[in-house]
């Protein structure tokens, strides 16, 4: 039975249903994004440039975040640091999907396999999460690579789980046991009847990573893994200003975290909202 | 022709019905993939009235929404449910608010699984209820007494309801109807999946009930089991009552039924002519123009696709048909 | 009968413990071995070095034996309890990690236990206030908490308690110079809170989210209906009902959350100054003490299996629906 409260959202937007809400508030949410990463790529290297003059300045209408001990301007690092946060977490969470979509559809083979996938998720669930990602940088010669192969290697566990789930489900359709009639091989199957019906799945799986993915990242950087001090990063710049913390230089420290969490924020919004429109029994929250 | 929509709230005398369902109608609001908003109507303009000391049973087919008729009398439908139309009990309007106050007291349930036994408690607290301290004890006794009645043995007391057999289930579900000095009891299919013997030792407990001057309410998929023990039997079909008929009515080939389902129903019992009924029982999301049995009718006519009818007295009961006269 | 079953059930879980062990350690050496880390760099640091004597560390270090060799003799010396010495503490290995997990036991224990009982309390208040301002403010809040990163709130509030109200110190788990034995009780509790506070925020979020999603899931069940038809309303049926049905699988999922304590009790560590594993675990990493990193990935890997296996048991043998299923004839 389901319990529904649906005159909320009449209130709110008259003459807006729910559906059309829903595609506007994750368009803006995406396009917020898209600037996010677009302008950070076009950063004025001079913006960053030191400036002892200004340095250490507390937020003003100039500096709206303040600037750092080298007077750069902490806007313009910070929104560089999002742009390469959310560049990593895309990358990322890709490759996670896509060791997703093949453990995924390796389970649906056969009883072997399934145990195999299993085991493996276990496996990587066994140790703290950031630890691992630690162990496996390390393993991978630290750096922004290192990083990068350590969140995307240890992020595919929930979404495999999703689909292993989904594929058990699949897979007692009739019209798969029709085509093992036919002779055709359980990876075609898999390829050709499977996959399709898991794609939305993975696009969604993908989004719902990513905010975890982005999180991770920053802080194994902040924890001094990965990335070097020159890059931009939000965790570096706020593993710099814990150096500044006891000289009161707060917003150092503040806006960049405050800007992530908007950011993961925003990714959750996509996230589940995009969430509602394939699932309409979620919308009844 | 009775006006049976009029709305009063005097007192009636002693003969009148117990509770009164007038052209009520029940939809929900939802949402399908893409979020689009749908609105699905599963109940409409549906009357019929439940007498004291009488069994009225309203015999539709699974999944037809006679269960939200039952949640509908007692006010505990979901939020997103819309509800129009009247009920009336013992005189008084039923509204929300009088709903609330009756429920569990005057007008009492017995759901149809084990499933609405809350998995994580003991059987004899969930018979007993909530209760505040000082009548702790004397329904604890009421509770033994009903259990003896009902021939439930001491330890199934403390046992949780995955530990019950389907017999046992029945019977404890049966005890918490008659743990409140009730007036009105609702059987929501009470009794599927029982072997001969139990279904009739279901069904005389509502027989016994009766007597002693409930108003019962069955609502079940079973008309055999219904026409064992019920006064009369309300048709109910795709969200609304089709035919109001005692059950002496069920005879032979049905010629004193009034609506043509209500006899396509009787003689497609096995023990009857066992001839089957063409068509399907329309879907929920339907739009149902005219007629709702117009569709798999016999002897409709081109008004019965356009105009639907009104549930009017015909023949000593009540129908929902354009060419009964 | 019972204790039959709970023994067959331990050991089932014993030798998947063996197995994943094995696992986990073959995999993490073999990580470790991947990177190009070279221990008597990490040991001497900057120094400068006589070729004799790095010949000599490179042999005591195992440079140039084969991987397989040196697993084969890091784990039978392992299984005798010796962990190696610690690269960059200079002590064994097992003595760091006695002192060190104690005191992050202190912390994760606390703030376990804070935070389970504060999210619970809001998620059922959120839940049974359901679709109210009450249910949207806790559950912006929760939303909030979820997307904050653990290791920023922690500077935060270091930034606010500490710098600014100078309400708690700034770091350490006990006053710098004080000898560890005058230490007193009231120091380790004060240099608690603000740590515990802070790792306790994100398990807040989690279980309250956990708890009034499985509330509302109870509130619109078949059992709460009928309870409903009843008579019951308001907290009665919430406390009969609804608290019965939650608190189980909340309990549980408090257990499954071993991993993410860790995580962020390493996080934490950092930001206080908390000499805990997940400093250690943070400075063996940057500094490629791989015999103190590899002894922390099995201990927390114990960590988390031991709350999973808890979890498990809760469910197997807690729960009366599973526990009595069994003992019917």
């Amino acid at each position: 039975m389901t319990t529904a409260v649906v005159n909320a959202n009449r209130e709110l937007f008259k003459g807006i249903n729910l559906r059309q809400k829903t595609i506007m508030l994750i368009s803006c949410l995406s396009l917020l994004l898209i600037a996010i990463v677009v302008s950070s790529a076009f950063i004025d290297e001079n913006a960053l440039s030191t400036d002892f003059e200004s340095k250490n300045l507390a937020p003003s209408l100039e500096h709206p975040f303040g600037t750092d001990w080298m007077g750069r301007d902490m806007f313009v690092r910070t929104l560089g640091g999002l742009g390469l946060s959310i560049i990593i977490g895309a990358l990322a969470s890709s490759i996670s999907t896509i060791i997703s979509v093949f453990l995924g559809l390796l389970s649906s083979i056969g009883k072997i396999e399934d145990s195999i996938v299993s085991w493996l998720v276990d496996l990587f669930l066994s140790i703290p999460h950031l630890l691992l990602i630690i162990l496996i940088s390390i393993g991978f010669g630290g750096g922004a690579t290192g990083v990068i192969i350590g969140v995307a290697l240890s992020h595919w566990t929930s979404l495999t789980r999703v689909v292993r789930a989904e594929v058990k489900q699949i897979k007692t359709q009739e019209y798969i046991h029709i085509s093992q009639k036919f002779g055709k091989s359980k990876w075609w199957i898999a390829k050709n009847h499977i996959f399709p019906h898991l794609l939305p799945q993975f696009v969604l799986g993908t989004i719902v990573m990513f905010p975890h993915a982005i999180l991770h990242e920053a802080s194994v950087t902040f924890l001094g893994f990965g990335l070097s001090p020159h890059e931009p990063a939000i965790g570096i710049i706020l593993s710099e200003s814990m150096k500044y913390l006891s000289a009161g230089y707060w917003w150092l420290a503040f806006f960049p975290g405050l800007s992530l969490l908007i950011v993961i924020l925003v990714f959750d919004l996509i996230g589940e909202n995009l969430g509602k429109m394939l699932d309409p029994k979620k919308a009844h929250e | 022709m009775k006006n049976i929509s009029q709305v009063t709230t005097d007192k009636k005398d002693k003969s009148d019905a117990l509770l009164k369902v007038k052209d009520v109608s029940l939809s929900f609001i939802q949402y399908t993939s893409g979020l689009r908003q749908t609105e699905l109507k599963v109940i409409s303009n549906l009357s019929m009235e439940a007498y004291s000391g009488e069994i009225l049973a309203v015999v539709g087919s699974s999944g037809s929404g006679k269960s939200l008729l039952a949640h509908a009398i007692l006010g505990i439908l979901p939020s997103n449910a819309q509800l129009s139309g009247g009920m009336e009990y013992n005189g008084y309007d039923l509204n929300r608010k009088k709903k609330e106050e009756l429920r569990g007291k005057e007008i009492v349930l017995i759901p149809q699984s084990t499933k609405y036994l809350d998995p994580l408690m003991r059987i004899s607290s969930q018979v007993i209820g909530n209760t505040d301290g000082k009548n702790a004890e004397s329904r604890k006794n009421l509770q033994r007494d009903i259990f003896k009645k009902y021939d439930l043995k001491p330890e199934v007391e403390g046992m949780f309801p995955h530990e019950l057999s389907g017999g046992m289930t029945r019977r404890v579900l049966v005890s918490t109807a008659v743990m409140e000095s009730s007036k009105i009891v609702i059987a929501d299919e009470p009794t599927p999946g029982l072997d001969e013997k139990n279904l009739n030792e279901t069904l005389s407990y509502f027989k016994n009930m009766a007597k002693k001057g409930y108003a019962v309410i069955l609502i079940t998929h079973d008309i055999e089991a219904a026409l064992k023990i019920s006064d009369k039997i309300a048709i109910f079909y795709a969200g609304t009552i089709l035919e109001i008929a005692k059950s002496g009515d069920f005879a032979g080939e049905g010629e004193k039924l009034r609506h043509p389902y209500t006899r396509a129903l009787w003689n497609a019992l096995p023990q009857n002519k066992f001839h089957a009924i063409k068509g399907h029982h329309p879907m929920q999301d339907e739009v149902l123009e005219g007629c709702f049995f117009y569709k798999r009718c016999s002897t409709g006519n081109e008004n019965c696709s356009k105009c639907t009818p009104k549930l009017k007295i015909f023949n000593g009961g009540m129908v929902r048909c354009n060419n009964a006269a | 009968m019972k204790y039959e079953k709970l023994g067959i059930f331990m050991g089932k879980k014993t030798l998947k413990l063996i197995v994943l062990l094995i696992f986990v350690c073959v995999a993490s050496f073999w990580i470790v071995e991947q990177s190009p880390i070279d221990p008597v760099r990490a040991y001497i640091g900057e120094m400068s070095i006589q070729p004799e004597q790095k010949a000599k560390m490179e042999e005591y270090w195992g440079v140039n034996t084969p991987a397989h060799e040196k697993f084969l003799n890091w784990a039978g010396s392992a299984l005798e309890g010796d962990f190696g010495t610690s690269l960059i503490y200079r002590m064994p290995v097992t003595d760091i990690i006695k002192e060190r997990f104690a005191s992050s036991l202190l912390l994760m224990a606390s703030s376990w236990v804070l935070s389970g009982i504060l999210g619970f309390v809001l998620g059922i208040v959120a839940g049974m206030k359901h679709g109210t301002f009450i249910d949207k403010v806790i559950k912006t809040y929760c939303y909030i908490l979820l997307a904050a990163p653990t290791f920023w709130l922690a500077l935060i509030f270091l930034l606010i308690f500490s710098v600014n109200l100078g309400w708690f110190p700034v770091g350490l788990s006990v006053p710098i110079g004080v000898a560890s034995g005058d230490v007193t009780f009231f120091d380790r509790i004060h240099h608690l809170i603000l740590p515990t506070i802070t790792l306790s925020l994100l398990g807040v979020a989690s279980i309250a989210m956990f708890t009034r999603e499985k509330l509302i899931e109870v509130m619109s069940s078949d059992y709460v209906l009928f309870a409903k038809a009843r008579g019951e309303t308001g907290f009665d049926l919430v406390k009969r009902h609804g608290i019965r049905n939650v608190a189980l699988p909340a309990i549980t999922l408090q257990f499954l959350g071993f991993s993410e304590l860790f995580g962020g009790a390493v996080l934490v560590e950092q930001v206080f100054s908390y000499p805990g594993l997940g400093q250690a675990a943070v400075a063996a990493g940057l500094r490629s003490d791989v015999p103190l990193l590899l002894a922390i990935v099995i201990v927390s890997t114990l960590f988390v299996y031991s709350g999973n296996l808890i979890a498990d048991i809760i469910y197997e043998f807690v729960d009366p629906r599973i526990k009595q299923q069994e003992t019917r004839p």
